[in-house]
This record gives structure tokens, C-alpha cells and sequence, in this order.
């Protein structure tokens, strides 16, 4: 059995306490109307002023095409437009760099779940010692669920205004601003279905989630395999839900944000980026709780292993970042292209620079086979990859909801550590409710053996 | 002038076991030839880890400089022309064009280089005698070959005949060390 440690838990509190001052601050610095923002801008120097004209299709993702027609072009020139325009995007920041965090960290027990039903579904021989290191990180599931919801009703009771799509001016006929694409798209699109399917996702998710450890703990003490064949069954079925499911679930919670845009591929991409993060945490976590002592099972083959998933999935994103911006950026079509071009411009060095830290540094930092054995080499690398990803799904929400005014500051910063803290605790307070390494499952001895 | 004794063996398990026994008594394994891979014998055998993956990260670096090299030259310097548009002003503004051809030149040369230097290491090539001791190591039986160097042929023989051995046989150390 494993007891959560006070440093643990002091750890937890701490990032939670300053990761909350950290998010209040960046609530507080809001600035309530354009008067304010005017004199925010006069003293920075007016650097805002150059992006301008460009800030206004980079703020809502909207293509030039659709833009002429709703507004009249009349409107980009004016000064009064462009400072309502500054103030949308600085009051969406604080929301914008909550709801980045708690997805990141979302994903990272989601990405684990999969990686877990993958394990059991393909009855793999060399991570039975692992299950109940994955079951503890999947434990932040349900937490994450309940942040996700409450900050999803937050923006479809217009609580915040990240979800440009949900301003229900955009699909009235007689409006100033309707909009022609958005309207179209209003019969998936609208709130009401968009709450329902959330539901449907995460009841489904966490389901699975509650019963494969309940089955899984039952078959520590059982008396033959029943509850082992049920749980293959369960993550079976579970991986054909996860995969239709996670899908729409990219689209709803983060293409959503530019709903002017749509790329096929988008779901697998945040998948790879998904399992990719979770592997490394799952990696991070293994080498802590070995390095104190427990999990005397793993050994460093183990380690091994998660180091070449970390390496394979890090290419495997890659594989998928790189073939969405291509065919985009080679066929350049006006309606699609958009969503590079506010990124290569106002976000080039996160856009890039993700590239270096999710690819160029994990190829080079894994591609030997004995360092995927140092446990700090893999400690290094899972910390730079899981920056790059934190970067990617900044890269993936802030242009459509802040656009040029982005920056990585207090918000950020205090909401990444907030929910780091919560996480670690959620995490290591379901690692001691059960002993950490599972009893009489079929799979277990070679597990225990296994080497590389 | 020293001989080699080749110990003939019918199970990989007992191989293994033998190879570590002689090991133990210091003599000197001239080779093992066995009809498929026996995992971790060249573990026990002392053998010393193949650089080849090495070789195959310098030959995949060379693939992708000769690629870019070449469309550098090409696209961008000898004949910069637009087609459908695409900025050939530098080789960055268009290297997303590129990518795919850096990407299966690096695989074509770490692949194939790799494979010519496997060949050429363990001396493979078309119409090569083959250097094979007894037949039937291609078969089902396992072959140590050891050189006795300055012990007595017959003091390696029994010992041999004691690790499991099925057959031993004693030739000539044709290139006398």
C-alpha cells in the first residue's frame, strides 16, 4: 500500500493556493470597458496598434469572405471598434487560459484511460504491473469531468464569451451581425445538443472508468478469470465508444472555437497529442513512485517501453500536425487557410516553437535505447513534452478567443499550477486506496519478468 | 598446432548452458552456428553490441542533407520558377513542399546503407561459398565450434562431451593462430 505523503499533499496545496492567486490576479486585471483597455494600450507604448487590422479576423477565426458581408468593411477602420474588439479579447483571457488548463490536464486522464483500455483489450503481457499506476492517474477523470461541465455552462449561459458560435445574435436573420456559415451550422451547433453530447461523453468515459477498476479489484480476490474476461469485454466495447466519442469531443470543445473552420483529421490530432501526454505522465508517475520505494515490480524495461510509446506518439503527432498544416497550407484555400495564417502570424514562435519541443527535442532526447532506461533522462524529456503539448492546445483555443492580445502570464500560469496541484493530489489520493500493484491477474507474472 | 573441436548440440536450452560452462573454463569460442536466432546467446557468448543503429542515424542524416541539398539547388537556386503559386523566393518559405521527399530520402538512405553495411560486416554477397561446418546446423542441430589453443585436445574433448554435447568432432585449425 501506498500513503500519501505530506509532501505530497503540501506540494498539491501550495501550486493549488498560488495557482488560484494566480487566476483570481488574472480575473482581477480585466479591464471592464474600452476606455480602460485605450489607457492600457497608451501605456504599453501602443504595441497593440500594429495588429490592428488584422486583429480583427484573427479574433474570432472569421474569414475575410464572411467578414465583408456581416460587417461592411466600414467597420475595420475605426478606432472605437477595434478597442470593443481589445476588450472581448483581453475579457476572454483569464476564461480562455482556465479552460486550456483544465482541458490539458482533462486530457491527460483521458488519453490515460484509452491507454489502459488499449492494455487490457489487447491483453498486453508487459503492463499488468502498471494497471494500478494508470488507474490512479484516470482517477482525476471524473474531477476533470465536473470542471469541464461547469466551465461549459458558463459559457452557454453567457457567463464568458470564449464560444464565439454561441452568441445567439450570429443566428438571428434580423441581426447586425448574422452569420450566414454559423447559422447553417446551428443544427449541431447550438447549445442545448452540444450540453447533451457532453454528457453523453463523459457519463460514457467515466462509466468505464468506474466499472474496469471495480472489476479489477474484484479480480484481485475472485476465485477464476470472470472478472478478467469482463473487463476484456468492457474495454473493448469501451475503445469503439472512446474513438467515435473523442472524435466529436475535438470538435465540440476545441474546433468549436474557430467555427468558421473544419479539418477531418482534427480528432485523431488531439488524440495523438492526447495519448502522447498521457504516457508521460504515466512514465512521470512510475519513476516517482519507484524512486520512493514502491512499485519494486517495475523494472527498468518497463521504463523502457513507456519511453518508446513516448517516442512513437511524439512522431505520431507530428506524423498529424504536420499533415493537417500541409495540406492546408499547399492547397491554400481562403476558407481554410485562415486558421494558420493567425497563427503563423500572431502565434509563430508557440506555433514553431511546439514543433521543436513535441518532435525535433523527444526524436533526438529517445532515439537512443539506453537512454529510454535513465529514469531522469525520461523525467527530462516527459517535462519538455508535456510544455509542448500545454502549447499545443494553447496554440489550438487562444487564437479563436483572444487573438493578438494572447500573451503567458499570470492567468496561465496560475491556472496551469492550480490545476497541477489538483491533479497531483486527485492522483496520489487514489494511488493509496488500493495496494499499487494488482494481485492473481492472468498476466501478471510475465509482467513481473518481463525484460527487454 | 592447436585444433578446433566442433561440439554438436540438438537443443538451444542445453547451447546456452554449454556456452556459459565453457565460458566459465576458459576456452575460446571460435563461433556458434545455430539454425535460427537463439535469444541471448550473444549475451552469454561475451559478444560485444552492434553499432549498426549508429551507423543507420549518420546515413539517415546524410539522406536528408543530400534531399535538401538538391532541392535547395534545384527548386530555389538553378531555377526558382512559380508554380501554382508556391514561393520559391527561399528553401524555408517552401519547405512544407518539401518535407515529404526530406522525409523518404532520410528513410531510403538510413535503410538501404544500413543494409549494404550488414553485408558488407558479415561478408554476404551473391556467389559466396558458404561457410557452413556440418549441414545440419541449417536444420535442427546447434554447432560450437572451440579452439583449443594450448590445452590437450582431449582434456577439451571430455568436457565438452560433459556440457550435453551429442557429437563431437575434432578437425585442423586451418589458419593457426
Amino acid at each position: 500500500m501506498y500513503t500519501l505523503s505530506n509532501k505530497v499533499k503540501l506540494f498539491a496545496l501550495v501550486f493549488m493556493v498560488l495557482g488560484a492567486i494566480g487566476i483570481g490576479a488574472g480575473f482581477m486585471s480585466v479591464p471592464a470597458n474600452t476606455d480602460e483597455v485605450a489607457a492600457m494600450q497608451a501605456a504599453h507604448g501602443d504595441g497593440h496598434g500594429e495588429t490592428a487590422d488584422h486583429g480583427e479576423a484573427g479574433g474570432h477565426g472569421v474569414s475575410s469572405e464572411a467578414h465583408g458581408t456581416n460587417h461592411g468593411e466600414g467597420g475595420h477602420g475605426s478606432e472605437a471598434e477595434h478597442l470593443e474588439h481589445t476588450l472581448h479579447q483581453m475579457q476572454n483571457r483569464p476564461w480562455s487560459a482556465l479552460y486550456v488548463a483544465s482541458f490539458f490536464f482533462f486530457m491527460i486522464a483521458l488519453g490515460t484511460l484509452a491507454f489502459y483500455a488499449i492494455q487490457h483489450a489487447s491483453q498486453a503481457g508487459w503492463s499488468p504491473v502498471l494497471f494500478r499506476v494508470m488507474e490512479g492517474i484516470t482517477a482525476y477523470l471524473p474531477v476533470a469531468s465536473v470542471i469541464i461541465v461547469v466551465l461549459l455552462l458558463l459559457s452557454t449561459f453567457h457567463v464568458n464569451h470564449i464560444f464565439h458560435w454561441m452568441d445567439p445574435e450570429l443566428i438571428d436573420p434580423e441581426s447586425d451581425h448574422y452569420d450566414k456559415l454559423i447559422a447553417g451550422k446551428s443544427g449541431f451547433l447550438n447549445t442545448t445538443f452540444f450540453l447533451i453530447r457532453a454528457v453523453i461523453y463523459l457519463l460514457g468515459w467515466n462509466l468505464y472508468r468506474f466499472l474496469s477498476r471495480k472489476y479489477l479489484l474484484h479480480n484481485d480476490n475472485a476465485e477464476d478469470n470472470t472478472w478478467f474476461k469482463k473487463n476484456f469485454k468492457l474495454s473493448a466495447g469501451f475503445l469503439v465508444f472512446f474513438i467515435v466519442t473523442e472524435s466529436m469531443m475535438s470538435w465540440d470543445w476545441i474546433m468549436s472555437f474557430d467555427p468558421h473552420w473544419f479539418s477531418t483529421l482534427f480528432g485523431w490530432y488531439v488524440f495523438a497529442g492526447m495519448m502522447v501526454s498521457a504516457i508521460t505522465v504515466i512514465a512521470m508517475v512510475t519513476i516517482y513512485l519507484k524512486s520512493q520505494g514502491h512499485l519494486e515490480m517495475v523494472n527498468d524495461s518497463h521504463i523502457h517501453d513507456l519511453a518508446k510509446f513516448m517516442f512513437g506518439f511524439s512522431i505520431f503527432w507530428t506524423y498529424l500536425w504536420f499533415s493537417q498544416f500541409m495540406l492546408i497550407w499547399y492547397s491554400n484555400i481562403p476558407e481554410e487557410v485562415t486558421y494558420f495564417v493567425t497563427r503563423i502570424e500572431d502565434y509563430n514562435l508557440p506555433f514553431f516553437g511546439m514543433v521543436a519541443l513535441n518532435f525535433i527535442f523527444p526524436v533526438l532526447m529517445l532515439m537512443n535505447s539506453d537512454f529510454k532506461r535513465v529514469n531522469w533522462f525520461v523525467i527530462m524529456t516527459g517535462i519538455v513534452i508535456l510544455i509542448g503539448h500545454y502549447v499545443d492546445v494553447f496554440n489550438m483555443v487562444m487564437p479563436a478567443t483572444v487573438g493578438t492580445s494572447w500573451g503567458i502570464g499570470l492567468p496561465e500560469i496560475g491556472a496551469v499550477m492550480f490545476f497541477l496541484g489538483l491533479f497531483v493530489y486527485v492522483v496520489f489520493t487514489a494511488l493509496s486506496k488500493a495496494p499499487l500493484v494488482v494481485k492473481r491477474h492472468p498476466l501478471l507474472k510475465e509482467s513481473e519478468v518481463f525484460h527487454y | 598446432m592447436s585444433k578446433i573441436i566442433h561440439a554438436i548440440y540438438n537443443d538451444d536450452d542445453i547451447l546456452m548452458n554449454a556456452v556459459k560452462e565453457v565460458r566459465k573454463q576458459h576456452y575460446h569460442i571460435e563461433e556458434v552456428y545455430t539454425p535460427f536466432p537463439v535469444h541471448g546467446l550473444d549475451k552469454v557468448m561475451g559478444l560485444p553490441y552492434t553499432r549498426i543503429a549508429i551507423c543507420s542515424f549518420i546515413y539517415g542524416l546524410v539522406g536528408l542533407s543530400v534531399a535538401i541539398t538538391m532541392m535547395n539547388f534545384i527548386m530555389i537556386e538553378d531555377w526558382p520558377q512559380d508554380i501554382g503559386g508556391k514561393p520559391s523566393f527561399s528553401y524555408i518559405e517552401n519547405m512544407p513542399a518539401f518535407v515529404p521527399i526530406m522525409f523518404e530520402m532520410t528513410v531510403f538512405f538510413a535503410a538501404h546503407l544500413m543494409v549494404i553495411t550488414f553485408y558488407m560486416r558479415s561478408k554476404l554477397w551473391p556467389f559466396k561459398k558458404a561457410e557452413n561446418p556440418d549441414v545440419r546446423t541449417t536444420d535442427d542441430h546447434f554447432l560450437m565450434a572451440v579452439d583449443t589453443g594450448k590445452s590437450e585436445v582431449k582434456d577439451v574433448t571430455d568436457f565438452l562431451a560433459t556440457t550435453g554435447a551429442v557429437e563431437i568432432n575434432i578437425m585442423d585449425n586451418e589458419d593457426a593462430h
